[in-house]
């Protein structure tokens, strides 16, 4: 078969079982979305700014755990996508990025339409590649697919210069089955010696706690995360990023860690003396201060990235390999050597973490008239059975979201942690509905927020995909309004959002269904009635108290032990 | 510590600049990179010199791993290993210092290799020290130039660093 340029990227994404791409045209890709026009296979999505493509490609990638993909022209396509990159790139994401360039003869001379896209990538992806002959294209998707799907997974760009897509040359088309790299190998075993080390370690402990992040997701290991926390009897606490691995429901579940974390999840951290971090990478939004963190823990550390290990906090036992193969194989060895944990010491533990949940960290006040926004989530909960795709966009709401929703399934819970990307959320929605088009997809998201990639309804609109928005309207940028709160006497600088459209005709004029709700007493019929649309997009802007803060909070720099617990509250 | 790290990496372009890039984008020093093709045409051998405490070099280690385009490398300060750079140094040379520069080349093995009447261009090789010890051997004032490759290192013994 005698494919141009072209035809092969189309091709390849066929081999490689790409169904969707989400991309935008422009000059240096016009080759390329001709060959997409002459076949049926491979759906491109067409969004309103590259921006969402990358996050649209993302949430796809996150749901499903299948690569995602997108495609931009040259130049301002190019500068365009690179926050949707960085945002994937930050919490391990594949991705494959196919970028159009001008023509290799032009290269370098400033030809219109013209930047750096390797150069301005290269920070924020896994990899990335400029191809300059046709005969490397196919064998260099593949690479693509191979280094951003393996390993650590990642964001790996391909820039594909006019030229090489021309659809007057054609050659033969022969995509590799396979491809090996001497430079890149990545760990598929923990070593079993580290393994056994920990667990005995693991088998002796008083206070421990199992700290999870989105490597258990990304791998896939809720399964044996699970097992192995059940079969021990261990706490455990996640990340951000790790929400829905093991069950929010589960009962040794301590909720989420961290700045936002549950009073019982920061303090057992605080007093651990093992600490079982899996597939987490030590963020400083939850170690707080490093020279406070788990003062008294013998850390044991799986993850598939030497590189993690040790970085921010010493390791004293450090497992190389992917977390679902260590976890199994933990188990495996608790099974075989028929081993148990310390029973006495853990009621012990037990106890205490009990009276620290006593505290009830989470609790807001639920007589008021004005909606809360922890409330408008526990409701959207309620309403979908606890079972839906929720995306956030970044800010209170998106705290207010990890810490209420209880998510019981991995990749329900669709968020940028690392990056904190204002204008992911609906984008990302995008790809999940995509992906799961019967599915309930919410995108739980604040004014300001939203105003990042609101033009994306439109795309929601062409491709018929019945999101349900969930704003949280509180009339400004809550995070930042609450930071000056604490730690700038108040000084509101530029945190108010003054102008803010009328939502419910903005999305109207879009086409879909607008409402809002104002009064608590109304807010579950509303939720109900948004959710009964079941093909339509349905914006539910929610009025909720402006005043509202995300509590506990530990300040930047602090120690887990140092918590805001409630408003006008002292430390802790 | 000074750590001398020696890479093997695939001869792409772009490779010298993931480098360099690494070190910027995390704030790690970089003393001296140097780099050029390797009797296998396919890869290219970088010379790195660097600063820094052991949980920072343990980390440089590993970031640079983590770059596709390396294949392998060796902090060649974990073990024996021979340590060489060149320098070419163009003094001025006038009557009696031409006598004095020219003792001083000799004491530390360096070539004279290019003449005029007011000048002289020295080519020294060794180790980076030696190196700094002859420029703080002649006078200042007497320096125009002072080029360096940068130090290039090998392990000692009969193993060597290949696929
Ligand atoms: C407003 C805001 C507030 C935030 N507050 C909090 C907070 O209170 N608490 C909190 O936890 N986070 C918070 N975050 C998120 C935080 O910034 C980080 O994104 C998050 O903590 C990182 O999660 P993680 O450690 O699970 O790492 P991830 O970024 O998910 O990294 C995954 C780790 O797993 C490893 N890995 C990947 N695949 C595998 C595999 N197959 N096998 C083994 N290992 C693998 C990777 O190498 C990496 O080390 C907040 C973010 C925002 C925007
Ligand atoms: C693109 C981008 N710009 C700026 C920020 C900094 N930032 C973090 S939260 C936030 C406010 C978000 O406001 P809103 O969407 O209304 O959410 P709320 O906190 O009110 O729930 C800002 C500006 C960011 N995370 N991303
Ligand atoms: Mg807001």
């Amino acid at each position: 078969m005698e494919l141009s340029g072209g035809e092969i990227i189309v091709q390849c994404l066929k081999d490689e079982g790409v169904e969707h791409v989400f991309g935008y045209p422009g000059g240096a890709v016009l080759h390329i979305y001709d060959a997409i026009f002459k076949q049926k296979d491979v759906k491109h999505i067409l969004v309103r700014h590259e921006q969402a493509a990358g996050h649209a490609a993302d949430g796809y990638a996150r749901a499903t755990g299948k690569p995602g993909v997108m495609l931009v022209t040259s130049g301002p396509g190019a500068t365009n996508a690179v926050t949707g990159i960085a945002t994937a790139f930050m919490d391990s994401i594949p991705m494959v990025v196919l970028t159009g360039q001008v023509p290799t003869p032009v290269i370098g001379s400033d030809a219109f339409q013209e930047v750096d896209t390797v150069g301005i990538t290269r920070p924020c992806v896994k990899h990335n590649f400029l191809v300059k002959r046709l005969e490397d294209l196919a064998e260099t998707i593949k690479k693509a697919f191979y280094i951003a799907t393996t390993g650590r997974p990642g964001p790996v760009v391909i820039d594909i210069p006019k030229d090489i897509t021309d659809p007057g040359i054609k050659i033969p088309y022969n995509y590799p089955s396979q491809v090996k790299m001497r430079s890149y190998n990545p760990v598929v075993k923990g070593h079993l010696g580290q393994i056994k080390k920990a667990v005995k370690i693991m088998m002796e402990a008083e206070r421990p706690v199992f700290y999870t992040g989105g490597g258990v997701v990304l791998d896939d290991a809720a399964k044996p995360l699970t097992d192995l926390v059940d079969t021990l009897g261990f706490p455990i606490t996640q990340t951000l990023m790790g929400l829905g691995a093991y069950p929010g429901s589960g009962k040794h579940f301590l909720g989420m860690l961290g700045m936002h974390g549950t009073y019982e999840a920061n303090m057992a951290m605080h007093e651990t003396d093992v600490l079982i971090a899996v597939g987490a990478r030590f963020d400083d939004r939850i170690t707080g201060h490093v020279k406070q963190f788990c003062p008294d823990a013998t850390i044991i550390h799986i993850d598939i990235d030497p590189s993690s290990i040790s970085k921010n906090v010493r390791v004293d036992i450090p497992i190389v390999g992917p977390v679902k193969q260590v976890l199994r194989d933990m188990l495996k060895v608790v099974d075989e050597g028929e081993m148990n944990p310390k029973k006495q010491a853990l009621k012990q533990w037990w106890e205490q973490i009990e009276k620290w949940r006593s505290m009830d960290c989470l609790k807001y006040d639920q007589t008021s008239d004005l909606i809360k926004p922890q409330q408008a989530i526990e409701v959207l909960h309620k309403v979908t059975k606890g079972d839906a795709f929720v995306t956030s966009d970044v800010g209170q709401h998106q705290m207010f979201a990890a810490q209420f929703y209880h998510f019981d399934k991995p990749r329900r819970w669709i968020n940028s942690g690392g990056l904190g990307t204002m204008g992911f959320g609906l984008p990302a929605a995008m790809g999940v509905q995509m992906a799961f088009p019967r599915a309930e997809v919410a995108v739980v998201t604040g004014e300001s927020s939203i105003q990042m990639c609101i033009q994306e309804l439109a795309t929601c609109l062409q491709y018929e995909l019945p999101i349900k928005i969930i704003l949280l309207n509180n009339g400004c940028m809550g995070m930042v309004r609450q930071w000056q709160e604490f730690f700038y006497e108040s000084r509101y600088s530029q945190s108010g959002m003054g102008v803010t459209p009328d939502f419910v005709k903005l999305t109207e004029s879009y086409g879909h269904v607008g409402m809002r709700v104002e009064k608590t007493k109304d807010l579950e019929g509303a939720m109900k009635e948004a959710f009964s649309y079941k093909d339509r997009l349905v914006f539910l802007d929610v009025v909720v108290d402006p005043t509202e803060n995300v509590y506990p909070m530990i300040a930047a720099g602090k120690g887990h032990h140092e918590m805001y617990l409630s408003p006008g509250s002292e430390l802790v | 510590m000074r750590h001398i790290i020696s890479i093997l990496m695939e001869n792409e372009s772009g490779a010298l600049a993931r480098v360099a890039n690494l070190f910027t984008a995390r704030g790690y020093n970089i003393e001296s990179l140097t780099v050029a093709p390797t009797e296998d045409q396919s890869l290219s051998r970088m010379t790195l010199v660097t600063r820094g405490s052991d949980e920072i070099i343990e980390q440089i280690t590993k970031q640079l791993n983590k770059l596709i385009d390396v294949v392998k490398l060796v902090d060649l300060t974990e073990g024996g290993h021979l340590e060489r750079e060149m320098m070419l140094i163009k003094l001025r040379a006038e009557r009696i210092q031409r006598e004095e520069i020219k003792r001083l080349v000799d004491i530390f093995r360096g070539k004279i290799i290019d003449v005029t009447d007011t000048s002289y261009t020295v080519e020294l090789t060794g180790a980076a020290s030696k190196l700094n010890a002859f420029v703080e051997a002649v006078n200042e004032e007497l320096i125009i130039e002072v080029v360096r490759t940068g130090p290039s290192g090998i392990g000692r013994g009969p193993k060597g660093l290949g696929l």
